[in-house]
This record gives C-alpha cells, sequence and structure tokens, in this order.
C-alpha cells in the first residue's frame, strides 16, 4: 500500500516500487482505485479499462500489470460472486441503486475497492499465485485509516454470513506480516504533519507500517559549516571572490553578494527540511530516500527510482 | 498578457468577494490569508475563510478551536479602520446546522442520527466543497445584513481537480434528488409504476444483501431529506449565481509546474465558460535570481573548473546552487510563458518561493507585498 498526502508522489512511488519487484523476477498487479486514471497517464498509455493488462515489463523477467478499479463494475461483481445476481445486478444499476450507493457510502465503495486488492492477491492461476505481489496506489493519508479500516467496521455491522466471513478474511490480510503501507511525504510542513498523523492513526487500527519515502530530496553541496555559515549571512566574502576570479567569473560586489544570498535561501530550506526530517526521523521507522528527478518523470526515470527503492 | 494588479482588486469597494482556487499544495490558503490580512491592513473589514491551513499558520490566525464561526485576527494593524476575522470550516458542522436550520425539530433529530446522513456529511467526496460554498453563501448573507464584513475572502478545499469545487454543489445536489432516492421515497407512485417490477426486484436485492436494517435506513434518509431537496438545489443555485456577479473575483493560485498549469488551464477555461469573473493567475512558489547573466551552463563549468583544480570549495558549491537554480528559473520561466502565451487575456502575478514556509503574520505581509509588488 502506498499512501501520502496529495501530490507528495504516491503514483509514482507505487509505480516505481512495481517495477522495482518486477526486476526482481516478480508478476506484479499495480492497482489504482481512485479512478483516476493516474497510472496511463505516468505510463503514457491510453485511460486503463477494468481490466488487467501488461503495462511493462522488468529487466529481471518479471511483468507488471495495471489496473484501475472501478467502485460500480466493482459492486456487480461482487453481487455476482456473492449472490448470482446477473439480472438484477443490472437491474440495481438501472434504477440509479449502483452510482447512488457507491457514491453516497463511501464505506461501501472501500469495501469493494479492498475486495477488489484481496481477491487479486489470492488469485491462482495454472496451480500457484496470479501475483507475487499487489501494490497499490491508495487513498492519500486523510482518507488512507477509514480506507483499510472498512472491513473492521463492516465485521460489526455483519455478525455472520459471507459478507463477515470476506470481511473478516480481508482485514485479516490486511493486518497480517503479507500488507505493508508506505507513506510518501516531502520535507515539508503539511505533508510531514499527515504523515506522522496516519501513521499514528494506521498504528491504532493494528496495520503495519513499512517504510517512509522521503520524495523528491534534494541534496545539499554545502557541507554543515557552510549552511550555518550561509544562514548568518557570514559566508567569507574575500574566498568567493578569489574563488570566482579563478574560476574565470566576474567576482562583482554584486555578484558576490546575490551568490551569497541564494546560498542563504537554500541554507534556510535545508534547516527546514532537516527539522521535517528529524521529525520523520523520530517516529523510528525505516526511512527511504528517492532523489528529485530535474527533467519530470518519464519512462527512464521510472526505472531509476525502482533502482533508488532497491538499494 | 497583463499584469494582475492586487491591490487595486482590494482596494476596489465594488470586490465583495474573492475566491483562491487551484491544485493541491500550490498556495490557495497562503495567498487568500495573505491578501485577506492585506485588505484589512489597507482599511477593508475582511472576513477570510480557510479550508485546510497548515497547523502553524492557522495558529498564527488565532484558528485554534474549530467552532466554524468567525474570530478577529490578533496583531493586525487597524491604522486605516480595517479588521480581519478568520475561521477554519468545519464541514460536518456546516451540514448539521442546514440540517437544524431547515427542518423540524423531530426530522433534523432524525437526519442527524441517520447513519447515511453520518456518512455523507463526515466523508462522501464533493462534501467540503459544497459546504465551503454554504458557509460563503452565510457569510455573504450575515455581512449584508450586518455589515461586519465588506470583502470575504474564500479559500477552496484541497481537491484533487481545481475543477471539483465548482462540480461539487450540483453532483450532491444531484445526487439527493437522484432517481434513486425518488424511488425509494415512492416505488409505487405515480410515472414510475411502470418500473416497479425492476424496482422490487432491486429492492428485495438490497435488502438481501445489505440487511432489512439499512433499507430502511436510506429510507428513513431519504424520507427525512425529501422536505430538504427543494432548499438544497435552491441554495446551490443561489450560491453560485452569487459566484457569478461581478463583484466576485477568481484567483487561480498556480506552480510553475507542468501538473498545476494544465489544471490552472483548464479552471481558467472552465470560469469563462460558467461567465465566472476571473480577476487572474496567481504564480505562486516561482524561483527567482538577482545574477540571471550568469547562465546554469557557464556556472556549473566554473564549479568543475575550481573543483578540477582543487580551489575553492566553497566557491564551487555556490556556483552548483546557482546552476541548479538558473536550471530552475530557466524552466519556469518557460512553462510559465507557454501558460501566458495560452491565456492572453489573462492577468498574471508571480509570488517568488521564500526560502522558509508561511506560518505567520509576517510571513502573510511578506507574501502580500509580493503579491502586489
Ligand atoms: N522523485 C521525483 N522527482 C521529481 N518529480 C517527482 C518525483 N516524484 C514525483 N514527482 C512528480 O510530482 C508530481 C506528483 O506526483 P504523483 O502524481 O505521483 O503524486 P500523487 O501523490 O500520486 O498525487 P495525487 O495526490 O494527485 O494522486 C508529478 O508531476 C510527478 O511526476
Ligand atoms: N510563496 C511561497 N513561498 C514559500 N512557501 C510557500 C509559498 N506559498 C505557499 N508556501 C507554503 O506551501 C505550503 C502549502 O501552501 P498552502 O497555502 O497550504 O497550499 P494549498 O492551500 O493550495 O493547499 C505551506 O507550507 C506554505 O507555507
Ligand atoms: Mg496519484
Ligand atoms: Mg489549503
Amino acid at each position: 500500500m502506498v499512501t501520502g498526502k496529495g501530490g507528495t508522489g504516491k503514483t509514482t512511488v507505487a509505480a516505481a516500487m512495481a517495477l522495482s519487484l518486477a526486476d526482481q523476477g516478480k508478476r506484479v498487479l499495480l492497482v489504482e482505485v481512485e479512478g483516476r486514471q493516474g497510472l496511463a497517464q505516468l505510463f503514457d498509455v491510453p485511460p486503463l479499462p477494468y481490466v488487467e493488462r501488461k503495462i511493462a515489463v522488468g529487466p529481471g523477467g518479471g511483468e507488471v500489470f495495471a489496473l484501475a478499479v472501478d467502485a460500480e463494475a466493482a459492486l456487480l461483481e461482487y453481487l455476482d460472486m456473492f449472490y448470482h445476481l446477473g439480472r438484477a445486478g443490472k437491474a440495481l444499476d438501472k434504477v440509479g441503486a449502483v452510482d447512488f450507493v457507491t457514491t453516497i457510502a463511501p464505506g461501501l465503495r472501500d469495501v469493494l475497492l479492498t475486495g477488489k486488492v484481496y481477491e487479486a492477491t489470492r488469485r491462482k492461476a495454472h496451480g500457484r499465485l496470479a501475483y507475487d505481489a499487489v501494490v497499490l496506489d491508495a487513498p492519500p493519508t486523510g482518507r488512507i485509516g477509514p480506507f483499510l479500516n472498512v472491513n473492521h467496521e463492516v465485521a460489526g455491522l455483519a455478525k455472520v454470513g459471507p459478507i463477515r466471513n470476506q470481511a473478516d478474511a480481508i482485514m485479516g490480510m490486511l493486518r497480517s506480516d503479507v500488507t505493508r503501507i508506505h507513506l510518501v511525504t516531502l520535507l515539508e510542513e503539511m505533508p510531514v504533519q499527515e504523515t506522522l498523523d496516519a501513521v499514528e492513526q494506521l498504528e491504532t487500527l493494528d496495520l503495519r507500517i513499512g517504510s517512509i519515502v522521503v520524495n523528491m530530496v534534494r541534496h545539499s553541496p554545502l557541507d554543515d559549516e557552510s549552511l550555518a555559515l550561509a544562514v548568518k549571512e557570514k559566508l567569507p566574502t574575500a574566498e568567493l571572490t578569489k574563488g570566482l576570479r579563478a574560476a574565470g567569473i566576474s567576482a562583482s560586489k554584486q555578484m558576490v553578494s546575490t551568490l551569497a544570498a541564494e546560498a542563504r535561501d537554500h541554507a534556510v530550506r535545508i534547516g527546514l527540511e532537516r527539522e521535517n526530517r528529524d521529525r520523520i526521523d523520530a517516529l523510528g521507522k525505516e526511512v527511504t530516500e528517492l532523489g528529485l528527478v530535474p527533467d519530470g518523470i518519464d519512462h527512464g526515470a521510472l526505472f531509476d527510482l525502482a533502482e533508488d527503492l532497491r538499494s | 498578457m497583463t499584469a494582475l494588479d492586487l491591490d487595486a482588486l482590494i482596494d476596489d469597494p465594488t470586490t465583495r468577494i474573492i475566491v483562491t482556487c487551484g491544485a493541491g499544495g500550490v498556495g490557495k490558503t497562503t495567498t487568500a490569508a495573505a491578501l485577506g490580512l492585506r485588505a484589512a491592513e489597507r482599511g477593508r473589514k475582511v472576513v477570510v475563510l480557510t479550508i485546510d491551513p497548515a497547523r502553524r499558520l492557522a495558529q498564527s490566525l488565532g484558528l485554534t478551536e474549530l467552532d466554524n464561526t468567525p474570530r478577529a485576527v490578533k496583531d493586525v494593524d487597524g491604522a486605516n479602520g480595517g479588521s480581519l476575522d478568520a475561521m477554519m470550516l468545519d464541514m460536518k458542522r456546516t451540514f448539521d446546522e442546514v440540517v437544524l436550520a431547515h427542518a423540524t425539530p423531530e426530522k433534523a433529530e432524525q437526519i442527524l442520527a441517520n447513519p447515511f446522513y453520518v456518512a455523507l456529511s463526515s466523508s462522501f467526496a464533493g462534501t467540503q466543497e459544497y459546504m465551503a460554498m454554504e458557509k460563503l453563501g452565510q457569510l455573504h448573507k450575515q455581512a449584508e445584513k450586518t455589515g461586519e464584513w465588506d470583502l470575504i475572502v474564500v479559500d477552496t478545499p484541497p481537491s484533487r481537480s481545481a475543477l471539483d469545487f465548482l462540480d461539487a454543489p450540483e453532483r450532491l445536489a444531484s445526487l439527493l434528488e437522484g432517481r434513486f432516492l425518488r424511488l425509494l421515497l415512492a416505488p409505487a407512485r405515480g410515472p414510475l409504476r411502470l418500473m416497479s417490477a425492476g424496482v422490487n426486484l432491486a429492492m428485495s436485492v438490497m435488502n438481501k444483501v445489505l440487511g432489512a436494517q439499512v433499507l430502511t435506513d436510506v429510507q428513513t434518509f431519504a424520507a427525512a431529506f425529501d422536505t430538504l431537496f427543494g432548499g438544497f438545489r435552491e441554495r446551490a443555485e443561489k450560491t453560485v449565481a452569487l459566484l457569478r456577479e461581478p463583484h466576485t473575483a477568481f484567483l487561480v493560485v498556480a506552480a510553475p509546474q507542468n501538473d498545476a498549469l494544465r489544471e490552472a488551464s483548464y479552471f481558467a477555461d472552465r470560469l469563462r465558460e460558467e461567465r465566472m469573473p476571473l480577476a487572474g493567475v496567481v504564480l505562486n512558489r516561482v524561483t527567482t535570481t538577482h545574477a540571471p547573466d550568469l547562465s546554469a551552463e557557464r556556472s556549473l563549468a566554473a564549479a568543475e573548473k575550481l573543483t578540477d583544480s582543487d580551489k575553492s570549495a566553497l566557491t564551487a558549491a555556490v556556483l552548483l546552487l546557482h546552476a541548479d537554480r538558473m536550471q530552475q528559473v530557466v524552466g519556469e520561466a518557460k512553462r510559465a510563458d507557454r501558460f501566458r502565451r495560452g491565456h492572453r487575456s489573462v492577468p498574471t502575478v508571480d509570488v517568488p518561493a521564500l526560502p522558509d514556509d508561511v506560518h505567520d503574520l509576517a510571513g502573510l505581509r511578506q507574501i502580500g507585498d509580493l503579491l502586489t509588488a
């Protein structure tokens, strides 16, 4: 499961994780549930239908299949699975019940989406598991708790019967060792705060945190001592002036002070990032860093990120 | 390609509502708060409705309690006769208030306790957008009546897409007025009777799958909401009409990144289509430099030269930073330019990225200065 604040890179990281697993020879299903066609955009293919479709091949022989789950189609599938309701399902759809129920009861939507993930995880093909791993581009941190816990709620409502059994089974899988929730964050106040809040919430729900993925990290070319000086606006201008001359750049007073001011801005930002990094580290979780890709994410960049995730 | 003059906008007494919108994380809340503060310190009586402020920013505005009513912000300079109130939207509470205001006490109680209502009011995607509009309508009414505010600045929810904000009220209203709820209310009445075989089948399936209690809950919910239906649509339409009036100004906030600009582009087009008054686009967190003549390439080459000859590592590092910065400056300028060329009639303003984040009144004043520089 990959979650995080909006825009931090959930979809990108989920895709990179799937690729990195494929690179190890695994058959991977990469699933999105938000109805946004984020995977199609990322892999630059036409919108994905509600069908599993091969989207990439890992150099190590593995494969990535992608699936965009559609809650309404999943509801009909679910009804059919439990109640064999071919025709009645259509009747439900026709009167707008499916739309209504999946929209107004967000919990039900989540039941269906997690149910689909569960099914894919356990599906057998040719006497073995159809997928070695399922990677979910999950809802954002603001909704991840209720999303993953929905089957617990269902189990509270349905005391017995097939729905209860299904809910228990899904919850069992989500809480077991096979499931890991990875949180993607940037080193900024709001995403870090959401990460901390989500970790606390998920752990209260008995769900397991995998790693914190700190995304879009920029490394500083300045050492700590220079960073400290830069913040205090005390970088040695004489050295900068001499250095610029040696490099053949006009070392006007203005140039020197501009470069020093830029170094200060940078040092302030790094200071802020370090404070946020400390807050992440204080969680005591595994932390993985992914660098900022300068020119946007394309196919190649995705494979690079996948490699970074592996190491 | 015109410049966006925000001081003219906030100083114009006929500007009564400013809405900031855009993709998530671009700076909508920051812009709304900064403009509200600036307008107040220039003499307007302002209320700012924030949706999801960063924690430290909320604290600095005194928004520690979620009580869904505007409170005066401390340390605002009132020398020009202005004032600033701020509030943070509590969507569930706003929804509850609507129900309480428009249903009889027994009916209200029934609705508030209904599990479908609870789900709808706390987590339906779109409720937050709808309630922001609702709250705006309320604040506007109160401002007209009491005269305590002459400018309302509204932030919009951190939607996955800026367009959600325009569509959500309609989506919620049509859901509540939808065919299925009608059917639940009157399964065997009127012209719908013809369908009732299908409906009965549907009902019996729901009964079987969801349990009788759930179906009863949905029906209670539908029945209880029935009296509110007309009201909901009417209110949504009123707010939309309010947004079309010339005293409203939309500001689209975007970061100079492809995703955010694409979103801003859709939004600008959509506002025009809907005949909503777009004042302009704020390009926020733009990378700037005072040494634009030292290009990334030259800076990089110079840094390499120093490193190769083992001279000042500090200067080399500083040059690398500048090279990095120049790369961003150039990339952003290219993207911003493309955006401007595609929207020649839309005024824009660039707001530089501050090194620190914006978490107090001083920071907001600084953003206010930059917005109007
Ligand atoms: N390491 C990186 N370096 C550079 N750009 C990145 C990196 N990771 C993600 N991005 C970019 O950041 C943007 C947001 O990423 P992405 O769409 O994966 O986020 P998300 O969390 O799925 O967003 P949403 O909440 O909208 O679903 C995209 O433009 C993506 O290309
Ligand atoms: N011009 C700016 N310079 C530096 N930081 C900024 C700037 N504008 C916004 N921020 C920071 O970016 C983060 C997101 O801003 P916010 O206004 O909450 O975005 P939104 O409301 O669009 O989601 C906040 O931490 C804020 O302090
Ligand atoms: Mg995404
Ligand atoms: Mg916001």
